[in-house]
């Protein structure tokens, strides 16, 4: 198998700006002056940046060039484990951009924004339906944020309570972030390894929880693609001894309208928007990460609240036990859009149907490849099945070398080396989006790579051979890296 | 990746069960990570190493690892005070792949308790806990 599925053809090279450039050439005329020149202070006064000089068609073929060197979801199958990095129908888009929603200004009187207010104030109850949570702030402006906010009312929930706890339950099969969003609340994270089924047992919480423990922060599905079978036992745990259940609800894509977060003991859980509702990400933002609460604790929710009186929205800002602002204004708002024009596409048995439709991918491909790569957990998975390299090994080939061979295939890599828990980790999440002939070129691709492990390893090993450039010196980047163009 | 056989794992130093090794000193103990760590790790890009005089117990997180894989935390093999660290890991990280228990050691540290010494592993249990 030697033929590549998508990276042939024209690869344009493109110089930088500053070697296209010429002096005096120009993308626009401006008139002459007709008023007297009226010099700048000095002070001013001095060197301008040293731009080139550049022709409109210059420019525009320079940014369309480098644009052909991109691989996005748009582009083809992008498998990044843990990212859920699926197809974003356009049509969001194109309601965000509705100049009613775009071009609203935040400092708008309230009466002069009905309909946004309207939009975040049905949005929260969207999501509280479809994770049985009771309410809904949209303020967090990302996971992390999400994560943070979570963390501060289960912070100011103690605190109300009198008594301030030093500790926090993570295990070791949870996002990367947990650990930091807890330690910025002031609570310890005590680590806690998941059982040898890949999950939580909750006599392992038991040893661990007690009334110095703020509570815990559990990923579920867990960054193993699977679901935490004990929760309701563990959340039992945690809540006797007066601490509280945080999810993190990034791989909500697996389970939207099906687990009632709720009835499995969570007190805080937070969503992303922008993996699992509809706003492309990858490319640095903007995401939204609302948080969803029991209600006992929805006194502590970010101000401003949008209340609705009668058939009108507004603004209040007087709650005396809330965390405070998380943010400016009402948050990233045209995320909001997106996701309340997908919810309201998909209604609720099309979520459902995604959910189902993104398990049933992961477990197809999970059972194509667990003859080739070896499966760290062999059990039915959610959203994602994570690999290894481990029967890669007695012929030297590593799992970076295979994601960079499958870059010739034409596919992105998935996640690789996370989580942590799995030596060597190959972490694939094909999502919903996905057809049956896309996974199985993807099957195709992953099987010819581990024959070439097996009978030509040095390929796999010098891969990627078709890409516009090939292996890069990671090493010698991180250990000195370049900082200036 | 090296196999099991191809470890270098000297006789006279002690063995923790997250990969750092103890070389006891005069007064003091050397602490680094085993061959097994550095080449599981990969290449190494960072290390972190803790102040010299701050008190660890034994389990203690000292310091972190970076390579062009992950973050790794350092944990104490015993408690003590640290009176030394390897300022040379600053300016050449890669020491600790090329050279472990050499010019790639860690930190020195005034050992509280030297029963913990004598918990840790010899050559021969470390090797056997590599399943090797």
């Amino acid at each position: 198998m030697n033929a590549p599925l998508g990276t042939t053809g024209l690869i344009l090279d493109e110089p930088l700006l500053w070697e296209r450039g010429r002096p005096g050439r120009r993308g626009a005329c401006l008139p002459p002056a007709d008023v007297p020149p009226s010099p700048l202070d000095p002070e001013l006064c001095g060197d301008g940046p040293d731009f080139p000089d550049l022709s409109e068609v210059d420019l525009v073929r320079h940014f369309t060039r480098l644009s052909t060197w991109n691989y996005g979801v748009d582009t083809g199958f992008y498998p990044l484990g843990s990212c859920t990095m699926k197809y974003n129908p356009k049509t969001h888009e194109r309601q965000a951009a509705l100049k009613g929603f775009a071009a609203a200004h935040p400092l708008l009187p309230a009466s002069l924004c009905q309909g946004a207010l309207q939009l975040i104030w049905e949005l929260e109850r969207d999501l509280a339906a479809i994770t049985g949570m009771d309410a809904v702030s949209l303020q967090p402006a990302a996971g992390a944020h999400g994560e943070l906010a979570g963390m501060l009312v289960i912070h100011a929930h103690h605190q109300h309570q009198g008594h301030q706890r030093a500790k926090i339950i993570i295990p070791d099969t949870a996002h990367g972030t947990n650990p930091a969003s807890a330690a910025l609340c002031g609570y310890r994270p005590v680590a806690v390894a998941s059982g040898p089924e890949g999950v939580l047992e909750p006599a392992a919480i038991e040893a661990v929880m007690d009334e110095e423990t703020a509570g815990i922060m559990v990923t579920n599905p867990n960054t193993l693609g699977l679901f935490e079978t004990h929760i309701r036992e563990i959340a039992a745990i945690v809540h006797a001894k007066g601490g509280l259940v945080y999810a993190d609800g990034a791989n909500l894509n697996a389970v939207m309208g099906i687990v009632d977060m709720a009835a499995i003991g969570v007190d805080v859980i937070h969503l992303n928007l922008h993996k699992t509702f509809a706003t492309p990400h990858g490319g640095g933002g903007p995401g939204s990460g609302p948080i969803c609460v029991r209600r006992q604790l929805e006194p502590y929710l970010p101000v401003p609240r949008v209340v609705k009186d009668g058939d009108q929205y507004h603004l209040e800002t007087d709650r005396p036990l809330s965390i405070g602002r998380m943010g400016s204004f009402h948050g990233h708002f045209g995320v909001m859009v997106k996701a309340y024009s997908y919810i309201r596409s998909m209604g609720a048995d099309g979520l459902r149907r995604a959910s189902e439709l993104a398990v049933l991918n992961a477990n197809y491909l999970k059972e194509k490849l667990k003859q080739d790569f070896h499966l760290a957990y062999d059990r039915p998975c959610m959203h994602e099945c994570v690999f290894s390299d481990r029967r890669q090994a007695p012929f030297k080939v590593t799992t970076l070398d295979m994601a960079k061979r499958l870059m010739d295939y034409g596919f992105h890599p998935p996640t690789i080396y996370f989580p942590l828990v799995v030596h060597g980790a190959i972490m694939i999440e094909p999502t919903e989006t996905e057809s049956k002939e896309d996974l199985d070129r993807f099957v195709t691709a992953m099987r010819a790579i581990a024959e070439e492990a097996r009978t030509e390893p040095e390929t796999v090993k010098s891969a990627p051979r078709y890409t516009k450039v090939r292996r890069l010196d990671e090493v010698t980047a991180a250990r000195k890296p370049c900082l200036v163009g | 990746m090296k196999e099991i056989n191809e470890l270098n794992l000297p006789e006279d130093l002690r063995y923790a069960d997250d990969h750092e090794w103890l070389r006891p000193l005069e007064t003091a103990a050397r602490i680094g990570i085993s061959d097994y760590a550095q080449d599981q790790l990969g290449d190494i890009v960072y290390v972190e190493l803790p102040a010299v005089g701050r008190q660890l117990a034994k389990g203690e997180e000292f310091g972190t690892v970076e390579s062009v894989k992950a973050v790794s935390s350092l944990y104490m093999p015993v408690g003590g005070e640290v009176t030394a660290v390897n300022e040379q890991l600053a300016e050449a990280p890669e020491l600790v792949n090329t050279d472990p228990y050499g010019q790639g050691w860690m930190i020195e540290v005034k050992v509280a308790d030297p029963a913990e010494v004598d918990a840790l592993m010899d050559r021969a249990a470390y090797l056997k806990a590599l399943g090797g």
